[in-house]
């Protein structure tokens, strides 16, 4: 009998679901365990934060409160599509799974249950294409802007010509490290470099091969596609065969203070791409300290406020209440339904005057989102690490990807994508 | 009481040698039946489907395959995770390069190719026992993973190096790809798990499985009774593979629909397909779906407890669930070392006897 109240007992909770309140929610796909839990937490934490402080400080969004279920995925797929089922029916506006793989579970969900997706600066790049991937949103850069950037700044550093110079690429082993293969090969045909891969098994920590090949044919240059442990453990590994850091650049998920503090000085030089603003100098951290830190109602253990994935996940969070409020305002009404966000998705427009408006100036580019182009500018910018001071410092301004190599093999990408599932290509 | 074979007389060799012998544990199996395929589809929605029933229905069958092998045959295998890949990339291969063949057929193809490729794997089991087989079916199992990492072909020169299942049906009813529905592909799912399960319990109980069982116990004793070794763990390792490919092949296109090989069929699957063997106990066909049912249900209602109910932050709860599993793993083994199988005998010995023990 025990046994069996014991199972109604556990059936029950199961069955249950939370009282549905009428409220904008958005879902957060976090990670903060397991071996990529270093660079979940700030972003899951600024994500969190940014809803806190819009919340306490306007009232919500257009006066809809918005409420953040936080469902911890640990990067692993299978846990995703757990996390999307069972935050979807709670009327869940976007999805941000922060995952590449978990991104490639959910594209075809969404597109089935009208649920909009925004993968920033990762997922499936081809998503740009919005004639295609109607649900489905990367903007302000992708994967392929990335290579772009990194090949655009050693251009940059060589004068322009980066004829017979060899670029190894040390990636993650998995959908997210091969994206930018591809894009890479395209352009060491057009710039006449030579491309090296060095795949590394999830979760990355064992690289000594990988760099032992670096340190034998000594490339001129690594580029680094990693994420989680991986990052950490690369960068120790390019200081212990003493490679010079400031030939070593990584993506922009490669870039965080949780990846080079952990090597200390021999870390000093290390570079990374970033899509947007560093540091804390904006107005909109004023707010967070007086409506959330000072509360002490700061995610996590509020101690990631400033660091670079922080500062995404506020982005992240900041991209989606504009895009709620451009739905809200098109459609008319403060309750708006994922379609609807949808819309606001497409029509979004982030302009300078609306970036100082919330207290982040300068913190991103200027953009708009069409049905074309789901993939904003694609503009990157190239951070250094500075181990003395413990922070990093901006080196380039934000600039353009090569959009003609890149362009062709997101139609082409794409092309092959709605062939596959029989996609009409068309502009809603 | 409830468990009576008084009065439950067998007159012909026919009605003793049925799979369950015993009236009341028949009916029960047939109303199990009845509730799984005439209750559930009509119950069951997007979450209970994919976060639960899915899962659990896989698993069992891969679990039975492991059970085929290790507690039937007594040959540990670490390769379960490579195995699944080999079902799950044959069935991707089958439904891209085969774009007419029914989903059904594709699934069990996969299993024979799966069974070609773990037969082939088993072959140093003649040779080897124990621990050092345990270490060459980790290497099939790394050998697998890397095999489909490396050879483009095998993806279909997808940028991504990711596998898509595309869009099957049966009869109309989507079967794969996004817009499935959930009672469809529940039983669909269901049927394979049925089938297999019915089989294997036969298997098990016949011939063949009487000398996987001796070659288990003692093989040298059951070489000089006849029993021919070769054949007994070559066909172990050819039907669990076979198992354990449809179980992948049906993980990758019905349930997740995208895959990439290193992440999902990596050795921690093979290590979670081991602990619910050992945990629903080895030789038993019930303690693989019991098993399953543990592995599975257990994190998703933890989780729910701790964060739906109690509103826990997300990681604290990620921690204690990964500690109580544990915890529960370890005192399991303590105190039933036969697995939630032989818990189930006792129960049902009580019963028998219940409510007159003496």
């Amino acid at each position: 009998m025990k046994f069996k109240t014991l199972t109604a007992v556990a059936l029950a909770t199961m069955m249950a679901a939370p009282p549905a309140f009428a409220d904008l929610v958005f879902p957060s796909l976090s990670y903060r365990t397991g071996p990529y839990a270093a660079n979940g937490i700030p972003f899951a934490d600024g994500y969190e934060d940014y809803f806190k402080l819009v919340n306490a400080r306007d009232g919500g969004i257009g006066g809809e409160m918005a409420r953040v279920i936080e469902c911890e995925t640990g990067y692993n797929t299978e846990k995703g599509v757990e996390c999307y089922e069972s935050t979807k029916g709670e009327g869940a506006l976007v999805y941000q799974p922060l995952s590449t793989g978990i991104t490639y579970q959910l594209i075809p969900k969404s597109a089935a249950d009208g649920i909009p997706l925004h993968t920033m600066g990762y997922g499936r790049t081809s998503a740009a294409n919005g004639k295609v991937f109607n649900t489905v949103f990367n903007y302000p850069a992708n994967y392929w802007n990335g290579a772009s950037a990194v090949v655009n700044h050693l251009l940059e550093i060589n004068d322009g010509d980066i004829e017979g110079k060899t670029l190894a690429l040390v990636y993650h082993n998995s959908a997210y490290g091969k994206e930018p293969i591809r894009t890479l090969e395209e352009l060491s045909k057009k710039h006449g470099f030579e491309l090296t891969l060095l795949p590394v098994d999830h979760p990355g920590q064992e690289q000594k091969s990988q760099w032992l090949q670096i340190r034998r044919e000594r490339p001129d240059y690594v580029t680094m596609w990693g994420w989680g442990v991986m990052n950490a453990t690369a960068i120790q590994e390019a200081a212990n065969i003493r490679y010079p850091m400031e030939n070593f650049i990584g993506v922009w998920w490669s870039g965080s203070e949780n990846d080079v503090r952990p090597v200390g000085a021999k870390a000093n030089g290390y570079k990374a791409l970033n899509f947007h603003g560093i540091g804390d100098d904006y107005p909109v951290y004023d707010d967070l300290k007086e409506y959330v830190y000072d509360k002490g109602e700061a995610s996590g253990a509020g101690d990631q406020a400033g660091t670079v994935l922080y500062n995404r996940g506020l982005y992240a969070a900041m991209l989606a209440v504009e895009a709620a409020k451009k739905a809200q305002e098109i459609h008319e009404t403060g309750d708006i339904t994922p379609a609807m966000m949808r819309d606001g998705m497409e029509a979004l427009e982030i302009t300078e005057e609306l970036m100082t408006e919330i207290g982040m100036p300068n913190f991103g580019p200027a953009f708009k989102v069409s049905c074309e182009n789901h993939g904003g500018p694609g503009l990157a910018s190239v951070n250094q690490w500075d181990a003395e001071a413990g922070a990093w410092t901006q080196i380039s301004d934000f600039s353009e990807s090569d959009m003609e190599v890149i362009g062709g093999l997101i139609d082409e990408d794409s092309a092959a994508y709605a062939k596959e599932n029989k996609v009409e290509e068309a502009c809603s | 009481m409830i468990y009576r074979e008084v009065g439950d007389f067998k007159t012909t060799y026919k009605d003793d040698g049925q799979t369950f012998p015993i009236k009341f544990d028949r009916l029960r199996y047939y109303v199990v039946l009845a509730i799984a395929f005439a209750v559930v589809p009509f119950l069951v929605n997007d979450y209970w489907l994919n976060a639960i029933l899915l899962p659990f229905l896989i698993y069992s069958i891969a679990a039975i395959g492991l059970n085929i092998l290790t507690g039937y045959c007594g040959q540990v295998s670490l390769g379960t995770g490579g195995f699944m890949a080999v079902g799950a990339y044959s069935c991707y291969k089958l439904m891209t390069g085969f774009p007419d063949l029914n989903i059904f057929f594709c699934v069990l193809l996969s299993g024979f190719v799966t069974a070609l490729v773990g037969m082939l794997f088993g072959l140093p089991s003649l040779r080897i026992k124990g621990f050092y087989l345990a270490v060459a079916t980790l290497a099939a199992q790394f050998f697998l993973v890397w095999l489909f990492n490396k050879v483009a072909w095998f993806y279909n020169y997808s940028a991504s190096g990711q596998i898509n299942a595309p869009e099957r049906t049966i009869l109309g009813y989507k079967i794969t790809g996004a817009e499935t529905s959930a009672p469809v592909t529940y039983l669909f799912c269901l049927v394979f798990v049925v089938l297999l399960a019915i089989v294997a319990r036969n298997l098990t109980r016949g011939h063949l499985g009487r000398s996987w069982m001796a070659i288990r116990d003692m093989d040298i004793a059951a070489e000089i009774i006849g029993v021919n070794p070769l054949k007994a763990k070559l066909t172990a390792f050819g039907i669990s593979s076979f198992y354990i490919g449809i179980a992948g092949a049906l993980l990758f296109a019905v349930y997740l629909g995208a895959v990439e090989v290193g992440e999902v069929f990596g050795i921690q699957k093979s290590f979670l397909v081991l602990f619910m063997v050992i945990i629903g106990g080895l030789g038993s066909i019930f303690g693989s779906f019991a098993g399953a049912a543990f592995m599975v249900l257990l994190p998703v209602l933890l989780k729910n407890i701790l964060v739906g109910q109690f509103g826990w932050a997300t990681d604290i709860a990620a921690h204690l669930e990964f500690a109580i599993v544990g915890a529960l793993i370890v005192m399991f083994l303590i105190l039933e070392p036969h697995g939630l199988a032989q818990l189930w005998r006792i129960i049902k010995e009580k019963l028998r006897l219940w409510p007159f023990p003496h």
